[in-house]
């Protein structure tokens, strides 16, 4: 039994296949990218996994357990829960009271919720804007906010999707920080990310795919070097070379 | 997703979501009410306010649902009419008294809630603000239409228990404490955070394991139940009802919104000054401008003048029209959300736009 699996996953919009027959497994405490350009049908695999919409054909399981068709709260509820790539702060609500939200998720009373809600702000160096209006906040602390309201929900696995896009170069590096510090928790991770640097260097697998269907997997170093990614990447001409 | 998510974003600056203003305010007005009808023997003004205390009970359900949780509902009149038939019913079939269907109101407008909400929760925003308009009008036709139970257009007349104002006033005013003070509590609560995560955007909610349907059904309930008991009150105090009284679009459903805009959504005294506000405006109208068109009538002997008195008198509508345009223009958090603007440097139009 692994951890999690997805498998023979294939999803349909009208006639188009924005996924088409992609598995992969996820061992416990990895960190596991998902790349492939724009439109392969990363975001669509993540909308699968949290049930945004019904996967057409294919199943996913989480230590077992089939969650395929499962409702999105109750996925969260069982340790699965994602980020969103166009972040989605609840606006008019306190940095605090969004991740106090999240954090009643493990049914605890309030207290305990804002309690949690403190050390997981703390944790995620969002603390001293607690107080601040979500929807006041800039674009890197907005991604980090997505980040902190999802690790409040005190997740197994944690979907980040795109969370480094947008973001400067030393917001970058304290991304790639804290998504290392968050695994070190012991949390399971599945990112997907453009920016080749962070998937690359965080990452202890990688699975590629390109319009839907899966190209290579492996060390990120194999992954780099496979042919097939660099042609889906580059074009033909420079896989050649 | 929601509509509360397309208002403009809440000034930083103004209150709270939870309305932790200080309780001298709210203490001072409780205390002016309970003295009220001892000092004011009146009775077109305890009459008043006794439509004030029903108001703020309506209007503080109808924020549950439409201010904290962003489901806006056209339909509060749907839960109104049926506590109120509730206890109509109760004493003109059974003769049982109608006191006791204050209870039982706000169940039956529960019962009428819960298939509602389980059915058209599924809808978002616009599209169930227009299911709960057709809930609306459903009621209504179903309470002209089963004479044998409702006596149709002929409407329910009862004997009112008391001739004094006064015992309807504390009613209405205990009714009223309790449903702003259990408001209160349950926004501070887990269901509060979960209403406004809702409010905010309902697919974050149910990726942090928010299980939105359940929830959205829960505050519809509060909302229907506050409006029900509301409804059975006024049923006591009125002594008749007809469909078009209590299941009328526009005085219940429509006002119970501008109650809750007028005053502040998402607030929690909002509703109570929107009361306020409200009912004035609502007397305003129906006496045309306090009998100042009368008046002027009788000055001039004008026969144009009386005329318009009479026109005047029925176009409150036309007049609630234009004060939320001019409330959501002027100030689109309401009265209690952008206290700090009023208080601070006078309302000043368009300077301090929306949004920040």
């Amino acid at each position: 039994m692994s951890f999690f699996e997805v498998d023979g996953l294939v999803k349909y919009f009208g006639g188009l296949a924005a996924v088409n027959g992609v598995s992969f497994n996820v061992r416990e405490g990895e960190i596991f990218g998902l790349i492939g350009p724009n439109g392969s049908g990363k975001t669509t695999i993540f909308n699968c996994i949290t049930s945004y919409y019904p996967p057409t054909r294919g199943s996913v399981r989480f230590k077992g357990k089939e969650i395929t068709g499962l409702k999105t709260h109750r996925i969260c509820r069982l340790g699965v829960v994602r980020t969103f790539q166009l972040v989605k702060p609840l606006g008019r609500m306190t940095v605090l009271d969004n991740v106090i939200a999240a954090a009643f998720c493990r049914g605890s009373g309030k207290r305990e919720a804002r309690e949690t809600a403190m050390a997981t702000l703390e944790f995620c160096g969002l603390a001293h804007r607690r107080r601040a209006q979500a929807g006041s906040l800039p674009i890197g602390e907005r991604k980090r906010l997505e980040i902190t309201r999802a690790m409040a929900t005190q997740p197994e696995l944690l979907l980040l999707d795109e969370t480094a896009a947008g973001l400067n170069p030393s917001e970058l590096d304290a991304a790639m920080e804290l998504i290392r510090r968050i695994r070190g928790r012991g949390v399971t991770i599945i990112i997907v990310e453009h920016i080749m640097k962070v998937i690359m260097s965080v990452s202890d697998r990688i699975h590629a795919i390109n319009f839907g269907q899966t190209l290579a997997e492996g060390t990120p170093r194999e992954v780099a070097d496979n042919p097939s990614v660099i042609e889906a990447y580059l074009g033909e001409e420079n896989a050649q070379g | 997703m929601t509509m509360g998510a397309e208002r403009p974003m809440r000034n930083p600056s103004s209150g709270t979501a939870w309305g932790q203003g200080p309780w001298i305010g709210p203490g001072i007005l409780l205390v002016a009410l309970i003295l009220f009808p001892l000092v004011v023997r009146n009775a077109y003004y305890q009459h008043l306010l006794i439509l004030v205390l029903m108001w703020v009970v309506i209007g503080s359900g109808w924020n549950v649902i439409a201010g904290y949780t962003g489901q806006v509902s056209f339909g509060d009149a749907a839960f109104f009419g049926t506590g109120a038939y509730t206890a109509g019913l109760f004493a003109s079939k059974l003769g049982i008294s109608s006191w006791w269907a204050m209870a039982l109101g706000g169940f039956t407008a529960m019962a009428v809630a819960f298939p509602f909400g389980w059915i058209c929760f599924r809808l978002r925003g616009a599209y169930f603000a227009l299911a709960s308009l057709a809930l609306n009008e459903v009621m209504r036709h179903v309470a002209t239409i089963w004479e044998s139970l409702t006596q149709g257009m002929v409407g329910i007349l009862i004997v009112q228990t008391y001739v004094s104002k006064v015992p309807y006033y504390y009613i209405a005013l205990a009714l009223a404490v309790v449903s702003v003070a259990g408001i209160r509590m349950v926004v501070a609560s887990k269901w509060g955070y979960y209403f406004l995560s809702i409010r905010e955007d309902q697919d974050v909610a149910e990726s942090l394991g928010i299980d939105t349907h359940f929830y959205k059904m829960i505050s519809l309930n509060i909302a229907a139940f506050l409006t029900g008991m509301a409804g059975a009150l006024y049923m006591n105090y009125m002594g008749f009802i007809d469909p078009e009284v209590v299941f009328s679009l526009h005085d219940i459903s429509i006002m119970a919104i501008l109650v809750g805009i007028v005053g502040g959504v998402g607030t929690i005294y909002g509703p109570v000054v929107g009361a306020f506000v409200m009912v004035a405006v609502h007397e305003f109208f129906r006496t045309g401008f306090f009998g100042l068109f009368k008046l002027l009538a009788a000055a001039t002997g004008s026969a144009m003048v009386e005329t318009a008195a009479s026109y005047v008198a029925q176009a409150h509508v036309l007049g609630f029209g234009v004060l939320v345009v001019l409330v959501i223009r002027l100030l689109p958090n309401g009265i209690v959300g952008d206290w700090k603007k009023i208080a601070g440097r006078g309302v000043r139009p368009g300077s301090q736009g929306v949004g920040q």
